[in-house]
């Protein structure tokens, strides 16, 4: 079902070219989130949905409502801040959580903490006896 | 011309959404470890947010916006809790 907004030539042109990137770009994070082996390269390749896919779509839209209404319609915006501001946040936040797991469970192949912070899970190298890594 | 044109690259954006929930989605059923499920679920609201986006644009209305911004909103509080919860055990402390 082909159904489109009436738009001025160049708003579609801008429109079109930023959905189809913006939908490229977040297609390929999550393929590499298919593919990759190991749980911490897959952390990786789904922050480009959020950065550069997001980015997109959201001047898409912007461009669309504002060419639609003859005024500039900014209100995307909040989506933008709010989503580059948190993606991180929660990676991170998953990382740590996963990291503590794997030292819990004693994997060896994920280092150690040698930073002894408040927040860290003092948890691994007493119990291992193996040396900090590096 | 130049709305066909338009409406040939919404839905293919669409499309392209459409596949990135299924990898999502693959990861989520797959994921060898409760931390892949988790973000499989990240990348899943995500292109669904961004696929609500796109409807908005074909549709023209706003609604689909105010849907797009609390999935973002909600979404966001899902995964932290998650992270949370896969850290501590419990949620709330």
């Amino acid at each position: 079902m082909i159904q489109a907004p009436d738009l001025p030539p160049w708003a579609a042109l801008i429109v079109g070219i930023c959905l189809l990137l913006g939908a490229s770009v977040t297609l390929i994070g999550t393929v590499g989130l298919v593919r990759m082996k190991t749980f911490y390269e897959r952390l990786h390749p789904p922050t480009l949905g959020p950065t550069l896919g997001t980015a997109f779509i959201l001047m898409a839209s912007i461009t669309c409502f504002s060419a639609m209404q003859s005024r500039p319609v900014v209100h995307e915006i909040l989506i933008a801040v709010f989503v580059t501001l948190t993606t991180p946040l929660t990676l991170m936040l998953l990382a740590r959580a996963a990291l503590y797991r794997d030292r819990l469970a004693g994997d060896m192949s994920v280092p150690g903490d040698d930073d002894n912070g408040p927040s860290s899970p003092a948890v691994t190298r007493d119990a291992q006896g193996s040396p900090p890594p590096n | 011309m130049s709305h066909l044109l338009l409406g040939l690259a919404i839905t293919a954006a669409q499309i392209l959404l459409g596949l990135a929930m299924a990898c999502a989605s693959f990861r989520i059923l797959r994921g060898p470890r409760a931390q892949d499920r988790v973000l499989g679920l990240d990348a899943l609201y995500l292109a669904a947010m961004l696929l609500l986006l796109t409807y908005g644009i074909q549709t023209g209305r706003t609604l689909f916006f105010e849907a797009a911004f609390i999935i973002a909103l909600l979404g966001f509080a899902g995964t932290v809790a998650l992270a949370k919860f896969l850290m501590r055990g419990e949620v709330i402390e």
